[in-house]
């Protein structure tokens, strides 16, 4: 019984984002964070394995920068942390990379829930949440804003799920794959000892063999370019009153027909 | 010509607008060949109906109890099964909670491609190219997938234009059982709260945001009233929700919603780099703030420096003037 989160580090979210010269992606010297997602996802997992004493796992597939990811879990109170990574894995699809978790699950053996933020901030994916429980066979729970009960013994999990809807309340059966939303925890800051723990740790890395990876990357980024940029400058409305500043504004957008 | 599937997401027996809109791309990429809707549920028939008079061809129909509700497993086994059969070149879906969940599950299950919350696609020289935001939208990325085998696609709402329906539209439905029984499905509804009068973010063409500054729940008064005037939604800053005046559904930016309306009121709200994530490509920003120096008047192309309390009340009665409301 022990409970696996997939983590990312990802350049902080006020970073100055933008495409250089070589075409690459560039945040300048902008540090690299735990994915904004994923603070919920390790929080929810120490939170669980402090209240059912199972084993937690942090799993990085990624080059070296995710140590940074890797180890602020377990400075959080995450158990152990591992890094996929290897030759031909660079520029993977959502694809590659389920097939590359599913086979860490497997090596890791016994385990019953797999945690993941709602996506990865940097490359704005979700897919490979629900590619890897299709991978393992396993439910898969997307949206979840509550783990409303876990019993690893009968293996059962109640879920409360936000859709464009509404919220939905689930039951499944465990093993099952979650990726929780925002609202589930307020996130853990890494402890003092944590710190200390994660600093000596060293993180073992597994190659694609070691997960059995077969599949390669069939969906391919070929460029990155900036956004144009919003035209022009603000246009301040002006008036004596708020009522001739209202008056103005709605003139303004009646005639943009944007109502 | 490719032929092309594209999956109707619906709840309670309405499709989501983004499906409609995947039908149009699924046209433009079919160049010829046919456009296939899927349509899952229970008691689907008025959505059928509606898919042929969007433009799908024909549809694939599969109306049972078990499928009332979207499940993953259910859906995912459909899905497979039918590309399995039919082997359509390309599968497209709108990039809506469940279809996010579905698309990618089908790609996994067939070992094909999945192009993931595009904005822009097309077909090109044996291949799908497409346009999709990464890095919080502040950097755009282009991600091609050979045609040689099922290509899925997932569609972001609003990014593309809805074909005009035509009632007089009409096409083959085939009716379909449906592959997981009830007792073979280990996920179960158990309950289900609708939020209250919510519309949907994503699909909103108008939203009024209120941010730090409105103080309190009471405070979103204002921003509920003008949204209500205009027809629009709600939305909110981390800030706002954080603070709790208004639950987490309504926020907007990095760890909310991604929205692209056409008119997006942002009131209190200063801008924050995480909130320009969600909502700087919406066509117009009208910023209302007492800050002259907020950084969102950076993006807006109106602003009005002023107290939302006074400013929000003043813009509902002059809409609702001008609106004959």
């Amino acid at each position: 019984m022990s409970i696996v989160t997939f983590i990312k580090s990802t350049p902080d979210t006020a970073a100055k984002v933008e495409v250089n010269a070589q075409g690459a992606v560039s945040w300048g010297t902008a540090q690299l964070v735990l994915n904004p997602w994923d603070e919920y996802s390790v929080t929810e997992a120490v939170l669980l394995k402090e209240a059912h004493k199972v084993k937690t796992t942090a799993i990085s597939i990624g080059g070296e920068a995710n140590n940074d990811a890797l180890k602020q879990a377990l400075a959080i109170g995450i158990d152990e942390a591992v890094r996929v990574w290897g030759d031909g894995m660079d520029g993977h699809d959502s694809l590659v990379y389920a097939a590359a978790a599913a086979g860490a699950v497997r090596k890791l053996g016994d385990v019953s829930l797999i945690l993941f933020g709602k996506e990865f901030a940097d490359v704005q994916t979700d897919a490979h949440v629900y590619q890897v429980a299709r991978k393992l066979g396993w439910t898969a729970l997307g949206a979840v804003s509550k783990i409303v009960a876990i019993d690893f013994a009968a293996k059962t999990i109640t879920v409360a799920r936000m859709t464009e809807e509404g919220k939905q309340t689930l039951t499944a059966k465990l093993p099952a794959v979650v990726a929780v939303l925002k609202d589930i925890n307020e996130p853990k800051s890494p402890s003092f000892i944590g710190i200390r723990k994660a600093s000596k740790a060293t993180i073992p890395v597994w190659s694609p063999a070691d997960v059995g990876l077969n599949v390669s990357t069939l969906a391919h980024v070929t460029a990155y370019a900036n956004p144009p940029a919003r035209g022009g400058a603000v246009q301040i409305i002006d008036g004596a009153t708020d009522a001739e500043r209202a008056a103005k504004l709605v003139e303004k957008l009646l005639a943009e027909k944007v109502i | 010509m490719p032929n092309v599937f594209v999956w109707v997401d619906q709840f309670g027996g309405r499709a989501l607008p983004v499906s409609w809109e995947a039908i149009g791309v699924a046209r433009n990429l079919a160049d010829g060949g046919t456009v296939t809707a899927l349509v899952f549920g229970s008691g689907v028939g008025n959505v059928v109906t509606l898919a042929l008079h969007y433009g799908a061809d024909r549809v694939i129909a599969c109306d049972d109890a078990t499928l009332a509700d979207f499940r993953l497993e259910p859906y995912a086994a459909l899905l497979s099964k039918l590309v399995a059969e039919h082997k359509p070149d390309i599968v497209i879906g709108g990039a809506s909670t469940r279809g996010r969940e579905l698309i990618a599950a089908a790609a996994a299950d067939a070992d094909s491609a999945l192009l993931a919350d595009v904005t822009d696609i097309k077909a090109e020289g044996g291949k799908l190219v497409a346009t999709r935001p990464v890095y919080s939208g502040k950097v755009i990325s282009t991600v091609e997938a050979a045609l040689s085998r099922t290509v899925f696609v997932t569609v972001r709402s609003r990014a593309f234009a809805a074909p005009e329906p035509n009632s007089a539209r009409t096409g083959e439905v085939l009716n379909v059982p449906p592959v997981l029984s009830e007792d073979q499905i280990t996920t179960k509804v158990v309950g289900f709260e609708e939020t209250k009068g919510a519309v949907n973010l994503t699909d909103a063409s108008i939203i009024v945001t209120g941010g730090r500054a409105v103080g309190s729940a009471e405070g979103f008064a204002p921003v509920r009233e003008l949204a209500d005037v205009l027809g629009g939604a709600v939305g909110a800053t981390r800030a706002a929700v954080d603070a709790g005046y208004i639950p987490y559904a309504h926020q907007v930016g990095q760890t909310g919603k991604v929205v692209s309306p056409n008119l997006y009121i942002a009131a209190g709200v200063s801008g924050s780099i995480q909130h320009q994530a969600g909502m700087r490509t919406s066509k117009i920003i009208v910023a209302i703030n007492k800050d002259p120096d907020a950084p969102i008047f950076k993006i807006a192309q109106y602003g009005i420096v002023g107290d939302l309390f006074k400013v929000l009340p003043a813009l509902s009665a002059a809409f609702r003037e001008k609106l004959g409301k």
